[in-house]
C-alpha cells in the first residue's frame, strides 16, 4: 500500500466514519507506514514471517493488553499485570517441577490470577481506595510471591509444555505460527465479542463514560467493576501461561515493567485513559506497533535497545496529542 | 475511663495517628528482635546506628516523596521521577568522569548544574503537558517515565559509569557535624518546602488548585502556573535524590538508578494520609510514610528474610495502612461501635477519581 492510499484512507475516515474510530485508523496508518519503511529499507522485512514473528514474540503481551483494555475502559488501571504474569509462570514451573499433572497445573495457574483480580476489584469498589494504589499493592504481592517460590529460574521439562512450545502450525520450514498465537487470537476474538455484543461489554462502556449515570440507570456497577479486574487477572494468567510456553521456564524477575508496555499498547491503540471509549482491535494494533518497532530496531542493528523506549515514549506523546486534537473528549 | 476513650478516639481521628502507630510498631518489633536496634553510638566523630542508617537510606525517597506530595496535592501524579533520578545522576557522573581532575570543586558544580538543568527541562516538559496541553497527569508523566529511562541509558551508553570523585561522594555517603550529609540535605529541603508552603500562601494555593482548578482560577489564582511549578519542583527534588543515589555507590547505571522509586514515593505520600484525589497535603505525613517504607525494608534485611520477599511485606503494610485510613472501611466498622466518635465524621470526601 502506498502513502497516497493512506492519505485517502485517513480523509475518508474523518468524513464518513464516527470520530471515535479516528484514533484506531491513525494507529493502523502508523502501522502501515512503519511496515512500509521496514520493507523499503530491508529486503528480508517483506517476508510474511516477520509479521508472524511479531505475533509469536508478543502473543502474551497481546493477551495482557486485552485484559488491560477492559480495566482502562471503565476508567481504572491495573498495575499488577506484569507481576501476575510472572507469578503464573513461576507457579506453573514450580508445580510441574514437583511432578503434578499438566492439566491440574493449568487449572491452578489459571485460577490464581482471576482470584487476585477479584480480591483487588472488591477492595477497589467496596473500600473506595484508588485502583492505582490497590493494584500497586497487588503488583508488590505477586512479585513477592515469585521470589518466595524461588530466587532463581525454574526450567520446565514437562512433555505437554515442551510439545506446545515446539509445535509449529503451518510449514515448519517456511511460514508458521505457534499455538500461543492461536490462543491469543481466540482471547482477542472473545474479548471483542464480549465488549461489543454482550451486556457486560455495554456496562463497561457505560461505567467508563460516567459511573454516576451508570449507577442511576440501575446498571450493576459493583459487579461490572469487580468483573473487569477479574478479567484482567484471567488475561494476565493466560499471558503467564503463554510466556511459560515461550520461555519454557519460570523466573522471578521476568515480565518486569510489562504493565507499562500493556498500558502503552492500549493508549497507542486509541483507548481513552479516562475510560468509555476504545476498541480491542485498537489494542491489537497497538501491540503490533510495539512489535514492529522492536523488529525495526533489531533489523537496523546499529540502534541500541534503549531506543525502543525513547521511540515508544515519543509515540505515546504523538497519540495523546492526536486524541486531544480531534477533541474526542468533547461532549 | 470514658475520658481516656474519647481522647483516644480524638487522637485516632488525627491524620498522623495511624501512620505513627505503624512506624512505632515496626521499630518496637525490631527492638524486640534485636535490642541493639535503637542504640546510637559515636565512632570517629560520626553517629552510627540502625536508626541513623534508616534515615540516611530514606533520604532520597524523602526528597522524591516531598516533590510528589505537592504534585498529588494539585490532583496530579508524577510517574517520571525515577527516570529523572536516573537522568540527573547519569549526567552528573558522565560529566565528572570526563573531567581531568575529578576531585575539583568546579567540576562538581558544573556537573550538578548541568544535571539540575536537565531535570528542570524534564520537570518543565511534564508541567507543560499537564498544564498547557491538558493531558491527564498519569499519562503525561508516563511518557517521560518510559522515554526518560531510555534517555538515561543513552547518556551512559548502556554502561555503568564509575567515578572517583571525593566531593561528589560526600553528597551520598559523607558526614558533617557527626550527621550524614544526605540526612542534612533531606532536612534542609524539607524545611525549605515546609516554609515555602506553610509560611506563605503557596500551600493554600496549591490545595485550592487541587480542590478545584477551575474554581481557583475564577478566584484569581493562576492555576496553570501553579500546576506547572509543582512538576518543576518534583523534577528538581528527583534530581537531588538521583545525586544521592549515584553518589552513595560512586557510579551511575541508567537502567537501574532510581528504578521504581516513583512507586515507593507515591506509597509514602498515600501512607502519610495525602489523598490521591488532591486538594490537601501533609508534608509530615509524607516524611513518616517514607520512614515507614525504609524501616520496613531494613527490618526485612535485619531479620534475614530474602530481600526480594520484602515486597510481600510491603504489600501487606500498604493495604493495611490504606484500609485503616479509607473512609468507607472505617464507616463499615464505626457503625458497629456506639456513636462516641464524633471526630471521625470528617469532612465529606471528594468524589473519587481514577488514579
Amino acid at each position: 500500500m502506498t502513502t497516497t492510499d493512506l492519505g485517502n484512507l485517513a480523509r475518508i475516515g474523518r468524513w464518513r466514519l464516527p470520530r471515535r474510530h479516528v484514533p484506531v485508523l491513525a494507529t493502523f496508518a502508523l502501522l502501515l507506514v512503519m511496515y512500509g519503511i521496514g520493507v523499503s529499507q530491508y529486503r528480508a522485512f517483506s517476508d510474511i514471517q516477520v509479521v508472524f514473528n511479531a505475533f509469536i514474540d508478543n502473543g502474551f503481551l497481546l493477551v495482557v493488553a486485552v485484559g488491560m483494555t477492559f480495566v482502562i475502559l471503565t476508567g481504572g488501571i491495573d498495575l499488577s499485570v506484569g507481576s501476575v504474569v510472572a507469578m503464573t509462570a513461576m507457579v506453573s514451573a514450580s508445580l510441574l517441577q514437583n511432578g503434578l499433572p499438566a492439566a491440574l497445573v493449568l487449572l491452578i495457574a489459571l485460577l490464581i490470577g482471576p482470584t487476585l483480580g477479584f480480591v483487588m476489584g472488591c477492595v477497589i469498589h467496596y473500600f473506595e481506595i484508588q485502583p492505582f494504589i490497590v493494584t500497586l499493592a497487588g503488583m508488590f504481592f505477586a512479585r513477592g510471591m515469585c521470589n518466595w517460590i524461588s530466587n532463581s529460574s525454574i526450567p520446565i521439562t514437562d512433555p505437554f509444555w515442551t510439545g506446545v512450545a515446539q509445535e509449529r502450525i503451518g510449514d515448519p520450514r517456511g511460514n508458521f505460527v505457534s499455538i500461543s498465537v492461536l490462543i491469543a487470537f481466540a482471547v482477542v476474538a472473545v474479548a471483542a465479542y464480549a465488549l461489543a455484543y454482550t451486556r457486560l461489554g455495554r456496562n463497561v462502556y457505560a461505567i467508563g463514560g460516567n459511573p454516576q449515570s451508570a449507577l442511576l440507570m440501575g446498571l450493576p456497577v459493583a459487579r461490572t467493576k469487580i468483573m473487569v479486574y477479574t478479567i484482567s487477572g484471567l488475561c494476565s494468567a493466560i499471558g503467564g501461561i503463554l510466556l511459560s510456553f515461550y520461555t519454557l521456564s519460570g523466573a522471578p524477575l521476568i515480565a518486569v515493567g510489562m504493565e507499562l508496555d500493556a498500558i502503552a499498547a492500549v493508549v497507542i491503540g486509541g483507548t481513552l485513559l479516562t475510560g468509555g471509549s476504545g476498541y480491542v482491535l485498537g489494542t491489537v494494533l497497538g501491540v503490533l506497533v510495539l512489535g514492529v518497532i522492536q523488529t525495526l530496531i533489531t533489523f537496523d542493528g546499529t540502534l541500541n535497545s534503549w531506543w525502543t523506549k525513547i521511540v515508544i515514549g515519543g509515540l505515546l506523546f504523538a497519540f495523546i496529542l492526536l486524541q486531544r486534537l480531534i477533541g474526542i473528549r468533547k461532549k | 475511663m470514658s475520658e481516656v476513650r474519647t481522647r483516644l478516639a480524638a487522637a485516632s481521628g488525627q491524620r498522623l495517628f495511624w501512620p505513627l502507630v505503624v512506624l512505632v510498631v515496626l521499630i518496637a518489633a525490631n527492638t524486640a528482635y534485636r535490642p541493639s536496634f535503637v542504640s546510637i553510638e559515636v565512632k570517629d566523630g560520626h553517629l552510627y546506628g540502625s536508626l541513623v542508617d534508616i534515615v540516611r537510606l530514606s533520604a532520597p525517597l524523602i526528597l522524591v516523596a516531598l516533590g510528589m506530595t505537592l504534585v498529588i496535592a494539585t490532583g496530579g501524579i508524577d510517574l517520571s521521577v525515577g527516570s529523572v533520578c536516573a537522568i540527573a545522576g547519569s549526567m552528573a557522573c558522565l560529566h565528572i568522569s570526563q573531567a581531568a581532575d575529578q576531585n575539583s570543586l568546579s567540576t562538581l558544580f558544573t556537573a550538578l548544574g548541568l544535571a539540575l538543568g536537565l531535570a528542570l527541562v524534564a520537570g518543565a516538559w511534564n508541567g507543560l503537558l499537564v498544564s498547557v496541553i491538558g493531558i491527564q497527569p498519569i499519562i503525561a508523566t508516563l511518557i517521560l517515565m518510559v522515554a526518560g529511562r531510555g534517555l538515561a541509558q543513552l547518556i551512559t551508553e548502556g554502561q555503568i559509569i564509575t567515578i572517583n570523585s571525593d566531593p561528589y561522594r560526600v553528597i551520598g555517603a559523607g558526614y558533617w557535624l557527626t550527621l550524614p550529609v544526605a540526612i542534612l540535605i533531606a532536612i534542609a529541603v524539607t524545611l525549605l518546602i515546609a516554609v515555602l508552603t506553610r509560611r506563605t500562601a503557596l500551600g493554600l494555593i496549591i490545595e485550592a488548585v487541587g480542590g478545584n482548578a477551575e474554581a481557583s482560577r475564577l478566584a484569581g489564582i493562576r492555576a496553570r502556573r501553579i500546576t506547572f511549578l509543582v512538576y518543576v519542583i518534583a523534577g528538581i527534588c528527583a534530581a537531588v535524590a538521583g545525586f544521592m543515589i549515584t553518589a552513595d555507590v560512586s557510579s551511575a547505571a541508567g537502567s537501574t538508578a532510581g528504578l521504581w522509586i516513583e512507586l515507593d514515593a507515591i506509597l509514602a505520600v498515600v501512607i502519610g494520609g495525602t489523598s490521591l484525589a488532591g486538594g490537601r497535603f501533609s508534608l509530615s505525613g509524607t516524611l513518616i510514610g517514607a520512614l515507614i517504607i525504609q524501616t520496613l525494608t531494613t527490618t526485612v534485611y535485619a531479620m534475614n528474610i530474602s530481600p526480594q520477599t520484602s515486597l510481600l511485606f510491603k504489600a501487606v503494610v500498604v493495604i493495611v495502612v490504606c484500609l485503616i485510613q479509607a473512609p468507607a472501611f472505617r464507616a463499615r466498622f464505626a457503625r458497629r461501635r456506639p456513636p462516641a466518635t464524633p471526630t471521625v465524621a470528617a469532612a465529606p470526601q471528594k468524589e473519587q477519581v481514577p488514579a
